[in-house]
């Protein structure tokens, strides 16, 4: 019940800070690829959606 | 393929709707009164429930989740069924959660107004409706996924991603935020205390603008401006980048609300760094919605809603460029704790939320109702009125902020501080005045869009039950050219789901985590112990009276801070605020070193009469203090719950606190008495000034504060 102090210190905080941003970044570059690479017959059927109703 | 026929089901987005424009308006109304009682004390009526620190929050939580809540409700419930070709999953379910919503809204404004606060801003809500909106949300939740999942569509559009990480999120964030040990049938205890409630809070806090002013909003925006527009998007490739990166990046950049506090460095500059990344995604979406008008600016000129959305979409850009602009610590110092805060969310609720939303209700209202829009032409003066209330509103705010700060950092040749607190607020009031102007015209175009609206009902016939027809979903998914290996997330809503919740709750734990568990981030300081239980009794006063509205509790290390305040503030001395104080504003100056400035008399008189001790002062007085009796049949229940939280009151001190109470109120009794101040032991005010005269005290009792970090 108390979240106050269980562990004593941490060693390398910017741990969390680089790995919180690495997976960030893998996954940004990942869809970008994925956005570039996308066929665009069927981005375009996608984005005709909201006018076909 | 055979042709399926069904029914979109209109009568829930008009209700939504009607919802969506009374919440406007009351929230609205409660703002102005607020925006008037800071520069006209009289405006408070010397009542509890029309005092300033309970109608802010009124107004927030109305604005937040009454109007722009059941705009997205509106805007979700139309544009699903359109975009999944599908009736909404179940009728029930959709008049639940309509009447949840609208009931939960009551129940907060009488709640709030009576004084039962968490005292966390836009989580103020005390625990019954927080479950109370956790069970509406999650029935909201079942008749979205409901509808996902009997679509006639084989593509999740993008609008329906931002509405699924929309839900995911607000659920998290809600309830994460919310847990809170109840020790009455209204009243609770955050279970987080000082920076791991602060922490906790604005990591809540900056995502409910992400998460419930933005991403339900920019689904909305993916879908009504093409309507209005008739035409696509510009890129729909840069949606989805604009989705994945706005979700994943957002829910880091909650600590920028904390910069310079107590809260341990690494936290605050990760939420700086990604506070400027989220620039990215922000502009691209802005820039999508405006490229989509490419080629049909003559269309903005003649169309009022299209006018609405531009305006809409360009305060969402300016909005989401000044926050990350505002998260860097050279800005944060000066804008932080001043009205340059209260202009930059103005910019987002009245241009993106508001706009967008008059926008929608403009374009909505005509067709579900089959017929045009009543006046064009008072729908165009609607857009002007309007635009000029937010230059109005924004301008003097933005002057009144930086002048402000300019002034709390002046020092003369002598090394003093040039202006006292007083000052630099009397100085302001002029633009507070403008500012309540400009809100007024806001208003005022609201109330010529009722009119207008009004009167389109009323020429017109409602279609409940709106007949479409379409191909039930195809056994395999739909291919419009080469196959291409996203399409697997493409037309999964679960697994969209779930892939939003990973990208949002690493965020979330990778940066709780840390300040939970690591003795070293919070230094402990031995002379900082529990509060006596009458200053816990009084503590619950000041939230109870939302003076965390106008008052923080955090002297940043900055030299002038120091000057006025006192020492600047440390962690380790919020362990036992349960829930921590350190406030957003400042409009009324700081209270952390506030214990042992002034006699208790002083404290009397002041809560009395704010400007009989100090003239020109805009705070409201608070008399029933003077009056009301503490509620000491409750103190033995506070005590356990505070036990149970880990603060170490000794074991059955519960039944023992009210004696220990009695003799410290007789106590400051006596010294009011001594200056001739006649006063009941018993009375609230005697409670909140042994709260007051305790803030910020305990480091003084030790000559060293070091932090035990080794």
């Amino acid at each position: 019940m108390k979240f106050i102090n269980y562990l004593e210190k941490i060693t390398g905080v910017d741990v969390y800070a680089l790995s919180s941003f690495s997976i960030f970044f893998t996954f940004f570059i990942v869809m970008c690829i994925w956005a570039y690479k996308a066929d665009q017959k069927t981005m375009d059927a996608i984005n005709q959606i909201p006018l076909n109703n | 393929m055979q042709l399926e026929t069904f029914y979109y089901d209109n009568k829930t987005v008009k209700m939504f709707a009607y919802a969506t424009m009374l919440w406007g308006i009351v929230g609205m109304l409660v703002g102005l009164l607020a925006a008037v009682q800071i520069y006209l004390p009289a405006a408070n009526f010397g009542l509890p429930i029309t005092t300033f620190g309970r109608i802010r929050p009124l107004h927030t939580n109305a604005v937040i989740f009454a109007f722009v809540g059941n705009g997205i409700f509106m805007g979700v419930y139309y544009s699903l069924q359109r975009l999944c070709k599908a009736r909404m999953f179940n009728d029930t379910l959709s008049k639940i959660h309509f009447w949840g919503w609208q009931i939960i809204i009551v129940a907060a404004a009488v709640t709030l107004l009576a004084g039962y606060t968490t005292g966390k801003e836009y989580a103020e809500l005390e625990w019954p409706i927080d479950i109370a909106i956790t069970l509406v949300w999650i029935f909201f939740g079942i008749n979205m996924f409901g509808t996902i999942l009997k679509r006639r569509e084989s593509h999740l559009y993008v609008a329906i991603w931002f509405y699924i990480a929309t839900w995911v999120t607000v659920a998290m964030l809600h309830i994460v935020n919310s847990f809170e040990i109840p020790f009455s049938l209204f009243k609770s205890y955050s279970w987080y205390a000082g920076v791991q409630d602060a922490l906790v809070q604005w990591w809540y806090g900056h995502n409910a603008v992400a998460f419930f002013l933005t991403t339900p909003y920019l689904g909305i925006m993916y879908y009504f401006l093409p309507k209005a527009a008739n035409r696509p998007v510009y890129s729909y490739r840069l949606s989805i980048i604009h989705f994945w990166a706005l979700i994943f990046i957002y829910i880091w950049a909650g600590p920028h609300h904390l910069l310079y506090t107590a809260l341990p460095d690494w936290a605050q500059s990760l939420g700086v760094v990604f506070s400027i990344m989220l620039i990215a995604p922000s502009w691209g979406g802005m820039l999508n919605g405006l490229f989509t008008l490419r080629g049909a600016w003559d269309k903005v000129r003649e169309d009022p809603i299209l006018k609405f959305m531009v305006v809409a979409i360009t305060c969402y850009g300016m909005a989401t460029l000044e926050g990350p602009l505002l998260s860097l610590k050279s800005v944060n110092a000066i804008s932080h704790f001043t009205d340059w805060t209260i202009a930059h969310v103005h910019v987002g609720a009245l241009g993106w939320n508001g706009f967008l939303t008059f926008g929608i209700l403009y374009w909505l209202i005509p067709r579900m109702f089959n017929t045009p829009l009543y006046s064009k032409r008072l729908a165009t003066n609607h857009f002007w009125i309007g635009t000029i209330g937010i230059i109005l509103y924004a301008v003097p705010m933005y002057w009144a902020g930086f002048e402000q700060a300019m002034m709390w950092k002046q020092f003369t040749e002598d090394g003093t501080l040039k202006f006292q607190f007083l000052e630099t607020v009397t100085h302001i009031i002029p633009l507070y005045v403008v500012r309540s102007i400009g809100g007024l015209l806001y208003l005022i175009g609201a109330l010529v869009m009722i009119y207008n609206l009004i009167k389109t009902i009323r020429s017109g016939s409602f279609v409940a039950n709106e007949a479409a027809e379409a191909a039930p979903l195809p056994a395999t998914f739909e291919t419009h050219g080469k196959q291409y290996w996203h399409r697997w997330i493409e037309a999964r809503p679960i697994q969209m789901l779930i892939l939003s919740l990973v990208a949002v709750a690493i965020g979330g734990i990778l940066e709780l985590i840390p300040t939970f568990l690591i003795k070293s981030n919070i230094p402990t300081i031995a002379s900082v112990k529990p509060y006596t239980p009458l200053e816990l009794q009084g503590r619950d006063i000041y939230i109870r009276e939302g003076c965390y509205t106008c008052h923080s509790q955090m002297v940043r290390p900055f030299r002038d801070e120091v000057a006025r305040y006192g020492e600047y503030s440390k962690a380790g001395e919020f362990i036992y605020d349960h829930p921590f104080q350190w406030g957003s504003k400042r409009t009324g100056p700081d209270l952390a070193r506030i214990g042992g400035k002034y006699p208790d008399s002083w404290h009397y008189n002041h809560m009395l009469e704010p400007q009989s001790m100090s003239p020109g002062s805009i705070m409201p007085s608070y008399p029933w203090l003077l009056d009301d009796a503490i509620d000491t049949a409750i103190t033995p229940a506070k005590i356990r719950a505070m036990q149970t939280l880990g603060v170490p009151y000794p074991r059955g001190y519960d039944q023992m606190a009210n004696k220990d109470l009695m003799q410290q109120a007789n106590k400051i009794a006596k010294s009011l008495q001594a200056e001739k101040i006649e006063t009941d032991s018993g009375k609230e005010i005697i409670a909140l000034i042994a709260y007051l005269q305790r803030v910020g005290t305990d480091i003084k009792m030790m000559p060293q504060t070091g932090a035990s970090n080794k």
